[in-house]
């Protein structure tokens, strides 16, 4: 009989450890060997010695962290290809996240382990989607884990964004969007819904749009928001990190529309204290139906909750007649979207 | 319906008074009647429906979701009305009836088919719809600012004077036809006299030290500051009302006082809890305040009087326009013809310098006095907070009027309410920035009704700290007002602690910045 996975994938204060293989997935300090399912903060840290990881994750690690930090020697691996480490057969499958994210589908012995990272069902331009794979235990996220999230259709918000700013023709709408990967969905969803007119960028955002547009992602004409004078700006779509559209870098725009898009604006009262007047629920993660939809596809007997709303998630499961397990892994849900 | 939820939604992530306004008077221009009315009627607290509680939703929405992912919902969202609407499973279906027609079902429907009822709208809803709807049906609409605002919004539109609206107001009763009609100029304006109608008040500009050398001291006549309620005493021969100076109508809460004011005039004055002639500390009209049945028991722990200052109306004739000097005449001549129960005069203080009023007011420490008032001998009453006119002095520098902003719970014993309190002052562009922190200096009894309004009233919640909508008012007392770089008002106060709540002061009449700055030591 096989083992069941809770022999052989185990947390700890480092992260998720593969005992046979001696690694740990998305650790959340520096290890010997990491396997890293996508380039956000929270599940890509610097420097672990040996990193396994497809090659956008790898290049947006080399973008974001200091020379030497982003793995002293890294492993790129092409998603469906399968690496053996030990008995341990790896293969990574696309998540639908951000651009390289990928879940990571562990076997040994017989018995297979898929871990989500942060996952999403809507489409995406700017990534392939995420494919849903029959395992024993899944590892899935709950950042939007409570029934009140059901996130619209992305190409809706997208037009109340363009209707916003053909109603307000005199002012930049400046957009608060976490600069790896919903920055370029969104100027993506944008460029989908023929708007081809130059976005506007605050200095944070332009290295990754770059590198989205080098893996061959068309982001058409961007240009640096710094640069730009006050009446170039009017009327114009400017996209900044979500802490710059409240601070001073937002005052060289004249009385903008303040919107940001994120899932968390599903709820009123957290959108207007976060200063925002036009609220975009465009999420890069899977919402409540969305979650428990992958669940049913992967088949899986237990689960496994990593971060986000657990305690709503593993209700329903219970509810469903699953086993629920909360990992209660420290240190994730910071990537721009945590609450 | 959709109309009015879009309202709603636009006002909510609005921030310029300006744009509010803007939003206000584009909505009232163009709905049809009664549906402005009734929007009108939502913001005011007007409308009632008795089988239509926040318990029913609650039990409604218990049908359609399981109660443990409801109540992990409702904490992490903080606001019931929205929690549902998120919560809802029906996808959007149809459309729900317009406005004019829900309150009209809510009203003719039997009790017990009103969760079903809502239910079918909510299943045909979006979902600003739906919390438009819950908050119509459970009275949440009723915001402090917004019912004045919506009133601003109104005099704007239609160009007539806001006061002008304001002395009519309490007449009239949803959906206000005859106030719209007057509004579009097809009727004359509803008539004021006929029912006991609340009159805007007069209110007083704090005196600081730079008023204090420009005053010319002769023109001023002084009374005491009262340390209780403003009140406004309505009596005509069609009814009697008592009304708090926001306007509220506390007749209920003091039947005694409403059985006194047997005479036709409109009259001010402060409401306070007086035993043998000696006033007793604001805790005491505390324990009659938010009651709405008073035992006998209670009436007698607690009698209540009230002191009166100034003259609206004497009879019919309205005296607003005469001098303070006549209008004071007038009322000693007619208190002392009517001799109305539970009644006296606020006398005035004689006084020849300036100097002698300082020293009064440093010496006045007795409970019941707050400081004293200055009254320009020659003004109108004038409704509103006319610059120079009326002047408040009050005794102790090192108290602020505070708004609370954040609250927490507690430890111990105190660990399932709300009790520690982080409270602010009003900047100049009007946005609250915290001052400090207070623990102590509230009832049992204060405590829990804070604690409820804190959970009615969570704008957002981070982790195990709830944000409040301004809404409650503390006077803080505190030892000294010291420079800190760590807060962002750039100020702190030593030793905080709560003196009082002040339910009868609305939020945006709290202290400001630049009062509290004043205080640094
Ligand atoms: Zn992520
Ligand atoms: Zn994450």
């Amino acid at each position: 009989m096989a083992p069941h996975p809770s022999t052989w994938l185990q947390p700890r204060p480092e992260g998720l450890f593969c005992l046979p293989g001696g690694f740990f997935i998305d650790p959340t300090r520096a290890v010997e060997r990491a396997v890293i399912t996508h380039g956000h903060a929270d599940h890509a840290r610097p420097g672990h010695a040996h990193v396994l990881a497809t090659a956008e994750t790898l290049a947006i690690m080399r973008v974001r962290m200091p020379e030497g930090k982003a793995g002293a020697q890294q492993q790129n691996v092409a998603p469906g290809e399968t690496i053996r480490v030990n008995e341990v057969a790896i293969r990574l499958v696309p998540a639908g996240h951000v651009l390289g994210s990928c879940q990571i589908i562990l076997e040994y012995q017989g018995s297979r382990a898929v871990i989500s990272g942060d996952y999403k069902r809507q489409p995406d331009p700017t990534c392939a989607p995420f494919e849903p794979i029959k395992c024993d235990v899944f590892v899935t996220e709950a950042t939007f884990g409570l029934p009140i999230f059901h996130h619209p259709d992305a190409s809706l918000e997208i037009a109340r964004l363009l209707a916003s700013v053909s109603l307000f023709a005199h002012r930049a709408h400046l957009i608060g969007a976490y600069g790896l990967g919903k920055t370029q969905r969104l100027i993506a969803l944008l460029r989908q819904a023929g708007y081809d007119a130059p976005i506007f960028l605050h200095g944070a955002l332009v290295k990754l749009c770059a590198l989205y547009e080098e893996f061959g992602v068309a982001l058409g004409d961007l240009r640096p928001a710094t640069v730009a004078d006050k009446a170039a700006l009017r009327g114009a779509i400017v996209l900044a990190p979500p802490s710059a559209i409240s601070d001073r870098w937002a005052r060289r725009l004249d009385d903008p529309v303040i919107a940001a898009a994120s899932g968390w604006m599903m709820v009123r009262q957290r959108a207007k204290a976060s200063g925002v007047e036009l609220p975009l629920v465009i999420s890069d993660h899977a919402d409540w139906q969305a979650i428990l939809h992958s669940i049913a596809e992967t088949e899986a007997p237990e689960i496994w909750v990593t971060h986000g709303a657990e305690a709503a998630l593993i209700h329903q499961l219970d509810l469903l007649g699953l086993r629920g397990r909360a990992l209660r892994l420290i240190g994730y849900g910071d990537d721009g979207e945590a609450p | 319906m959709r109309a009015f939820a879009t309202l709603l939604e636009r006002l909510l992530y609005t921030t310029g008074r300006n744009a509010k306004l803007l939003l206000l008077a584009d909505y009232f221009a163009r709905r049809p009647d009664p549906e402005r009315g009734f929007a009108l009627a939502a913001m005011a607290g007007a409308l009632d429906f008795p089988g239509a509680k926040p318990a029913i939703l609650r039990a409604l929405v218990a049908t359609r979701v399981d109660p443990v992912l409801f109540e992990l919902s409702y904490d992490f969202v903080g606001d019931l009305a929205e929690t549902i609407a998120l919560i809802w499973p029906a996808p959007v279906q149809g459309a729900p009836p317009d406005l004019a027609a829900i309150v009209s079902a809510l009203r003719t429907t039997p009790k017990s088919e009103v969760p079903a009822l809502i239910g079918t709208w909510l299943d045909d809803s979006d979902v600003a719809t739906r919390i438009a709807l819950i908050k119509l049906i459970t009275g949440g609409l009723r915001v402090g600012a917004s019912l004045r605002l919506a009133k601003l919004a109104l005099a704007q539109q239609f160009s007539v004077d806001i006061d002008a609206i304001e002395e009519i107001w309490h007449g009239l009763t949803p959906p206000y036809q005859p106030l719209f009609d007057w509004l579009e100029r097809r009727a004359p304006r509803p008539e004021p006299g006929a029912t006991p109608m609340f009159r805007p008040p007069m209110l007083a500009h704090p005196l600081e030290l730079s008023d204090q050398a420009r005053l010319n001291w002769a023109e001023y006549r002084a009374e005491w500051k009262w340390d209780g309620i403003r009140v406004q005493l309505a009596a005509t021969p069609s009814g009697r009302r008592l009304y708090s100076r926001g306007a509220d109508d506390i007749s209920a809460s003091f039947p005694e006082i409403i059985a006194a004011m047997d005479f036709h005039a409109v009259l001010d004055g402060e409401l306070l809890v007086i035993r043998d002639g000696v006033v007793a500390p604001f805790a005491d009209l505390q324990q009659r305040l938010n009651r709405k049945t008073i035992a006998a028991r209670h009436r007698a722990a607690y009698p209540v009087a009230v002191r009166l200052y100034d003259m609206l109306f004497e009879g019919a004739e309205d005296v607003r326009a005469f001098a303070f000097d006549e209008r004071r005449a007038r009322l000693e001549r007619w208190y002392h013809a009517t001799k109305p129960a539970l009644m006296d005069l606020s006398p005035q203080i004689s006084f020849r310098t300036e100097a002698d009023l300082v020293a009064l007011r440093d010496t006045a420490r007795r409970d019941g006095i707050e400081g004293l008032m200055l009254k320009a001998g020659a003004s109108p009453y004038v409704g509103g907070r006319p610059k120079g006119l009326w002047w408040k002095w009050k005794r102790d520098p090192l108290s602020l009027d505070c708004v609370l902003m954040y609250a927490q719970r507690g430890h111990g014993k105190r660990s399932s309410f709300y009790s520690d309190y982080t409270f602010g002052v009003w900047t100049a562009d009007r946005r609250l920035v915290p001052v400090g922190k207070a623990y102590s200096g509230y009832t049992d009894a204060e405590l829990s009704f804070l604690d409820r309004w804190i959970r009615a009233h969570t704008v957002a919640s981070y982790g195990p700290v709830r944000e409040v909508e301004p809404g409650i008012v503390f006077e803080i007392g505190f030892d000294a007002a010291q420079r800190s770089s760590r807060h962002k008002s750039g100020i702190a106060l030593r030793f905080p602690r709560i003196l009082r709540l002040r339910p009868d002061k609305p939020a945006a009449e709290a202290d400001t910045l630049e009062a509290a700055l004043a205080l640094l030591g």
